[in-house]
């Protein structure tokens, strides 16, 4: 897509289709020949993983939407049978509620990638936006096909989840109903989860092709965060590439798999395998882990439409990321002040994950504290959560915008090639303009 | 330096603001280590069997398992598999066990309903007709279905076992609600119904199932011992199967797939090794 092709047709098939639909040639560039940065590291690997398990979502949901009974007497026990009569049932069931988590996490290690490396910088605005829509989707996803199997947390969860849109001004009514089908969580709302749960993983796969588009366009971001100068600092995809990712999916895939085989319940609920109840309450209803920073979030703000637009805002932030950083210097390893407080922000991140899974007002540390302040005790989860909170909105609408214009970055390097003479030390290993041999 | 500061500092708050346990309600669990533990357990077919039993013979009278067929107990990993008979539907045996069963069933010439003899592609029937009658015969709690019951509570077959062996005389102090027993897996808070030192307020909470299990209740056919504990355990054994009678396959793939795995990824690392040999990077 972005400058020449140096695709050849090399049957006579070939050249025919090359004339009228030149699409062997787009994957040819796009693939095959596209010249990527020498010097990625591992958290690059990311993105072909994160293809992958896209991949393996579509392909097992759609086995299990043959067996799937999208009513609220037979959802549950369906889903059963897929487990017990379904041959290898278990497995897909299992890739595919398991599948969800290796989603996530890819895509968590994949968007801090993005944030310590500065990818979302001049020119990958809208590369970046639209992982975060991709990502938005993802959430959406992710959250009604939890809803499908029928249990008491998927129950629970949709009433909670929904009853938080309903919050928001105006639209928030229209919108629940939309969403509910009738006055409450009950089969139309089932239904129409099942229809939308099908749909938005193929918008999804839409968005990641414009994503693609857009990546390919100023070409991979890498560790040094300098743009290419020359060939000399690129290879071509294949097989630079392909192996390296796919010694990485390999990785990932044991990681997988080792939930999939050995433990496939444990980032589970055990409640969701009771069967929904809408007269009974589970005693401590809590999302799926990849939604516990939000979940945290939302209940840090006593008032719930404020905690609502909060929680969403902590997506919205990311979305104007672009703009609200103003260091013209991409990688965070030439920003030893910025580090600092990315490492600070991604260890909140993980802080606001945890208080999402605990009860706001039980203790931090050993018994309460008897301090209280506002509405609860300062040794309580609400309050770890707001410190986290604020942080976390700091970082991005405080930090960054100062820290850009007020820190003073090491000295960059003149090209992937080349490192600064001056400072060795902070030149990415091996980076050296003559190629060494080794293996 | 003084950005610096301020963000180590905010650091070393969050870490003494740090994860810890949450206090409240606590539950007396007993691990215990089952047949069916870790990467290459199996079930224990004996005693599967004998959970079965008291299964049949205790819990049945109360507890529904709508997943379950009499087919399951047929087929491979089950507790009565046989490899004589691939198809479960013809192990005399399942068949046996059956037909000591009686079923609901319409018949076809009147339409009146009928009882007959279930066959192994009959559902495990349920003791009660409908939730209304199950509460109205157990004061007021509904006995939930057993199908999945150690998948559907934390802890687990170690919870579900000691929650059976838990009935416990209660502490003096503890005020027990009409129908309710008191449990000391059981969770929940006791601490509104305890009049003692509040530091100490007893492990488990209460529930309307009375203690079920008790020395010789059920008698063993392989001759073990009939004990509470013994019983426990096999009941909950076979429940684990019952959640998840494909876990033994389950694992046993799973052991071929990450040796796969481990072996592709090994190949595709020395292929990256060599590929890279002449980039510096
Ligand atoms: C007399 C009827 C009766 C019999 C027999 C009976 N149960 Fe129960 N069981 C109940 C009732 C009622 C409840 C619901 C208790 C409640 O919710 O307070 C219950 C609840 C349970 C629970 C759920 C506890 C929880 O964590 O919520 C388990 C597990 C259980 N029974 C196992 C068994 C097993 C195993 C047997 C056979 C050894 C058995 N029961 C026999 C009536 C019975
Ligand atoms: C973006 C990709 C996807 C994500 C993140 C995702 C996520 C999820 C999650 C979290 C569950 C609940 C798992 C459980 O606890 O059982 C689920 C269930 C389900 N999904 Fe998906 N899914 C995706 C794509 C698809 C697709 C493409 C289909 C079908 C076309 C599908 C069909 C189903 C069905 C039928 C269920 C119910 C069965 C079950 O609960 O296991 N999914 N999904």
């Amino acid at each position: 897509m972005s400058g020449h092709s140096t695709y050849e047709p090399k049957t006579g098939v070939e050249r025919w289709l090359d004339t009228r639909l030149p699409i062997v040639r787009f994957m040819y560039d796009t693939a095959l020949d596209f010249p990527t940065p020498k010097n990625l590291n591992y958290w690059w690997t990311f993105g072909g993983i994160l293809a992958l398990m896209l991949g393996i979502q579509l392909v097992t949901g759609i086995v299990l939407a043959m067996h799937y009974v999208p009513h609220v007497d037979h959802a549950f026990a369906s889903v059963e049978r897929i487990m017990r009569d379904v041959n290898y049932g278990w497995l897909i069931r299992y890739m595919h509620a398991n599948g969800a988590s290796m989603f996530f996490l890819a895509v968590y290690l994949h968007m801090f990638r993005g944030l310590y490396y500065g990818s979302y910088k001049a020119p990958r605005e809208v590369l970046w936006i639209l992982g975060c829509v991709i990502y938005l989707a993802m959430m959406a996803t992710a959250f009604i096909g939890y809803v499908l199997p029928w249990g008491q947390m998927s129950f629970h969860g949709a009433v909670v989840i929904t009853n938080l849109i309903g919050a928001l001004p105006i639209v928030g009514e229209p919108i629940t109903t939309l969403l509910w089908g009738g006055p409450a969580v009950d089969n139309p709302t089932l239904n129409r989860f099942f229809s939308l749960h099908y749909l938005l993983p193929f918008v999804i796969a839409g968005v990641v092709i414009l994503h693609i588009w857009a990546l390919h366009v100023p070409g991979n971001n890498n560790p040094t965060g300098v743009n290419v100068k020359s060939k000399a600092d690129t290879v071509p995809f294949h097989p630079y590439y392909t192996v390296k990712d796919g010694f990485a999916i390999a990785v990932f895939l044991l990681l997988y798999a080792a939930f999939v085989f050995y433990n496939p319940n444990v980032l589970g609920h055990a409640d969701n395998y009771i069967p929904a109840n809408p007269l009974v309450t589970p005693a401590h209803i809590v999302p799926e882990w990849y939604f516990l920073p939000f979940y945290a979030i939302l209940r840090a703000v006593p008032d719930k439409l404020g905690g609502v637009l909060l929680m969403f805002g902590a997506i919205g932030v990311m979305f104007v990321l672009p703009w609200l950083d103003t260091s013209k210097v991409r990688s965070m390893r030439y920003r030893p002040t910025a580090r600092l407080y990315f490492f600070i922000f991604a260890f909140f991140c993980l802080v606001l994950g945890y208080c999402g899974g605990q009860l706001p007002d039980d203790p931090v540390l050993g018994s309460p504290s008897g301090l209280k302040l506002l509405d609860a005790d300062i040794n309580s989860f609400v309050w770890l959560s707001r410190v986290a909170t604020v942080y976390y909105f700091a970082y991005f609408l405080v930090i960054l915008p100062i820290l850009g214009l007020t820190e003073k970055p090491l000295p960059v390097p003149e090209s992937i090639s080349e490192p600064v003479l001056s400072h060795p030390a902070t030149t990415p290993a091996g980076a050296v303009a003559s190629p060494e041999k080794r293996g | 330096m003084l950005r610096k500061g301020i963000a180590l500092a905010a650091l070393g708050l969050a870490l003494v603001g740090g994860p810890a346990l949450a206090a409240g309600g606590h539950q007396e669990i007993h691990p215990q280590s089952w047949s069916f533990d870790g990467p290459f357990g199996k079930f224990d077919t004996a005693q599967l069997q004998r959970g079965y039993k008291v299964y049949r013979e205790v819990c049945a009278a109360c507890h529904s398992m709508n997943l379950v067929y009499f087919r399951n107990l047929g087929q491979p990993g089950g507790p009565f598999y046989d490899p004589k008979y691939k198809n479960p539907n013809d192990n005399p045996y399942v068949k046996a066990l059956a037909a000591d069963i009686q079923v609901n069933d319409i018949d076809s010439e009147t339409g009146d309903v009928i009882q007959r003899p279930a066959i192994p592609a009959d559902k495990f029937p349920s003791p009660f007709p409908n939730d209304a009658a199950a509460a109205a015969s157990n004061g007021g709690a509904v006995p939930p279905d057993l199908s999945v019951i150690t998948k559907a509570r934390t802890g687990g077959p170690d919870y579900i076992y000691s929650l059976l062996v838990g009935y416990k005389t209660p502490p003096a102090g503890l005020k027990i609600g009409p129908g309710q027993n008191y449990n000391a897996a059981m969770p929940g808070d006791l601490s509104a119904f305890w009049s003692g030192d509040h530091k100490k307020v007893p492990p488990g909470g209460f529930l309307a199932m009375p203690p079920q299990l008790a020395p010789d209740k059920v008698t063993f056919d392989d001759g073990t011992k009939s004990t509470v504990e013994q019983q426990a355990k096999d009941v909950t054994a076979f429940l684990a199967w019952a959640a998840e009678p494909k876990q033994i396959e389950r694992k046993s793939f799973g052991f071929g797939a990450m040796i796969y795995l481990l072996i592709f990824t090994v190949l595709l690392y020395f292929s990256y090794r060599r590929v890279w040999r002449n980039v510096a990077h």
